[in-house]
């Protein structure tokens, strides 16, 4: 009998796929740079080596700021979709259909109609308040869900999920009423885009990622034993309600990290963990830490989608994500169910 | 070895099991049984913590309400009623969960566990499945994956939520033996939910007779299950029903 996790070879083939796709994102755009050049300029300007030229401005200030938050929003969305459909034992549960984002999203609108923000860090309002606003959009649909069934089954989840995000959208559509000229940058929560992002952007969700990111991976085995059944995590000595409370709180507080900072993004989470449990299968310790990788390289593709497939003019990448997302999805339910859950 | 004391279970203004109080010792095999709704399930439910009550569960005088999860599933384990596939974990998969209590979050699988898991998958004759996806296999080799994987726990109490329930006739018999093994193996105890009163009568040690949430008997097989008990509780005439099916049967040509 074997381990149950990756070989760290593993994870080297992982990572190296994600650096070649970032380096790809970083080249590709309204003005294609030779990956060679790119690298070089990102490596002189790790080792602080002085440089100049228009291409180093693009990639150092745009490009590669922008392509890393993507690529850490991808990876933190992935994950929590991941670590929700196991702990719910449903393939649907994501931060977009249970109404997670949504919510996150009208704390963080909320936060600029009011203009809510500390004085020393601009975007701690919005964060606070969009992270605010995933937990209690979780607590009030989890709670109904329970009042109507006692057992968080996917219909009674998905039903409330959707009637609260409808709810919330319809919140959205009067606050934005009344924005007046906020609304530019009320419209772009509910789209999602990453857009402008800089690298305290990429830090912020970084550290973000790397704490509740843990948090989530060390449950690997008792994300098996939920999506087994609660009541033989129960029977098996999983503390069942220690770990439901700790894996909801770090995935609400990392979808609102990723929606104050790039808006509403729809579908990562719910199609990335669908594709990589085709090839890793359902055992957490293998699917969650692909996911992690998986999620990072699909929104930079979408991100990348984004930038070029009409450009000058660029599309919002929440707009790719459920293009692409939804077409995917489908298929893979159209074609066997084989290695995913039957909803 | 336990010790069940005034547990009452209340959904809002219903109350589903009422002052249930009753011990096992090692060795006894005890039979709930009563009618559809009677609170059986519920019962083990409380037994497992898994829903709140009030009243006491105590495993050698210690509270299974305050005893740490782990702990607690070395010493009580559960066969629910039917797991319906969700994701395709693998047979293996299923049993090796059943060491989780074995271990913190950073202590990996041992030779103990190991041994622990193919024993037990050779046991229920699971070890040629193990490598199959549940979501592949019959509804017997089901119920024999999850017996794997609460034998691998080995906890001193093993609750059973109606065990042979939608399985044929062989494989009743199978899982039947297998824990009746299980049981002889000594300082362990059984408890099952149980429908069917001929095995009721014939593999439990005490019979537990459920109505309405309130205990009517808690008995030895015989004195249980009887006609006048019976009649009380199912409201009708339960010898007479089984003779009439089995005597009708019993004398067709070619049989004994």
């Amino acid at each position: 009998m074997k381990k149950e996790g990756f070989h760290p070879l593993a994870y080297l083939g992982f990572f190296g796929a994600t650096l070649v796709t970032l380096t790809l994102c970083v080249c590709a755009g309204s003005v294609a740079l030779p990956p060679l050049d790119t690298l070089q300029v990102i490596g002189k300007a790790i080792l602080g080596l002085p440089q100049e030229g228009a291409n180093v401005a693009i990639i150092l200030s745009v490009r590669l700021p922008r392509v890393l938050c993507v690529a850490l929003t991808g990876a933190a969305l992935a994950l929590c979709g991941g670590v929700m459909q196991g702990l719910l034992r449903n393939p649907l549960a994501d931060g977009s259909t249970l109404g997670v984002s949504a919510g996150a999203s009208l704390g963080a609108v909320i936060a600029i109609a009011l203009s809510i923000s500390f004085p020393f860090l601009q975007l701690a309002g919005t964060m606070v308040m969009a992270i605010g606003g995933a937990i209690l959009s979780l607590a009030v649909i989890l709670s109904l869900s329970y009042k109507l069934d006692r057992s968080f089954s996917t219909h009674t989840i998905i039903l409330i999920g959707i009637i609260y995000g409808m709810f919330i959208s319809g919140i959205l559509s009067l606050l934005i009423a009344f924005a007046g000229e906020k609304l530019r940058t009320i419209t772009y929560w509910t789209m999602g885009s990453l857009q402008g992002s800089t690298y305290t952007n990429a830090l912020v969700l970084l550290i973000a990622l790397i704490i509740f990111g843990t948090v989530m991976l060390l449950q690997a085995q008792e994300l098996n034993a939920f999506s087994v059944g609660e009541s033989n995590a129960r029977s098996v000595g999983v503390n069942v309600r220690r770990v439901r409370l700790s894996i909801l709180i770090s995935a609400s507080v990392l979808i609102g990290v990723c929606v104050s900072i790039g808006g509403s993004i729809g579908f990562v989470g719910l199609v990335t963990p669908h594709i990589v449990r085709l090839l890793t299968g359902p055992n957490h310790k293998k699917l969650l830490p692909a996911t992690v990788f998986g999620g990072a390289i699909f929104l930079m593709l979408c991100d990348l989608a984004a930038r070029v497939i009409v450009r000058p003019v660029e599309l919002p990448i929440g707009v790719v994500t459920s293009l692409i997302g939804a077409v995917v999805f489908t298929v893979i339910l159209l074609r066997g169910r084989k290695g995913t859950a039957h909803a | 070895m336990l010790e069940v004391k005034n547990l009452s279970v209340s959904y809002g203004d219903t109350r589903v099991v009422s002052n249930a109080s009753f011990s096992l010792q090692s060795g006894e095999w005890v039979m709930i049984t009563g009618p559809n709704g009677a609170g059986k399930s519920t019962l083990l439910e409380a037994l497992m913590q898994g829903i709140p009550y009030t009243g006491e569960v105590l495993y050698e005088g210690q509270s299974l309400k305050t005893m740490k999860p782990r702990q607690r599933a070395l010493r009580i384990g559960l066969l629910a009623q039917q797991y319906a596939a969700g994701y395709a974990f693998t047979v293996e998969e299923i049993v090796r969960l059943g060491r989780y209590a074995y271990h913190d979050a950073l202590s990996g699988f041992d030779k103990a566990d190991e041994q622990a898991v193919l024993h037990a998958m050779q046991e229920t004759g699971t070890f040629v499945l193990r490598k199959k996806p549940i979501s592949q296999i019959s509804g017997g080799e089901l119920q024999r994956a999850f017996l794997s994987q609460l034998f691998a726990q080995n906890p001193k109490i093993l609750l059973l939520d109606e065990p042979s329930n939608h399985l044929d006739l062989s494989y009743q018999r199978q899982i039947l033996t297998l824990i009746k093994d299980w049981l002889s193996q000594g300082d362990r105890a059984v408890i099952s939910v149980m429908h069917d009163l001929a095995i009721a009568r014939r593999f439990g040690t005490r019979v537990m007779l459920l109505d309405h949430g309130s205990i009517q008997a808690d008995a030895p097989p015989e004195q249980a299950l009887s006609p006048i008990l019976l009649k009380a509780v199912y409201g009708m005439d339960v010898e007479a029903w089984m003779r009439e099916m089995y005597g009708a049967w019993n004398n067709e040509p070619g049989h004994i």
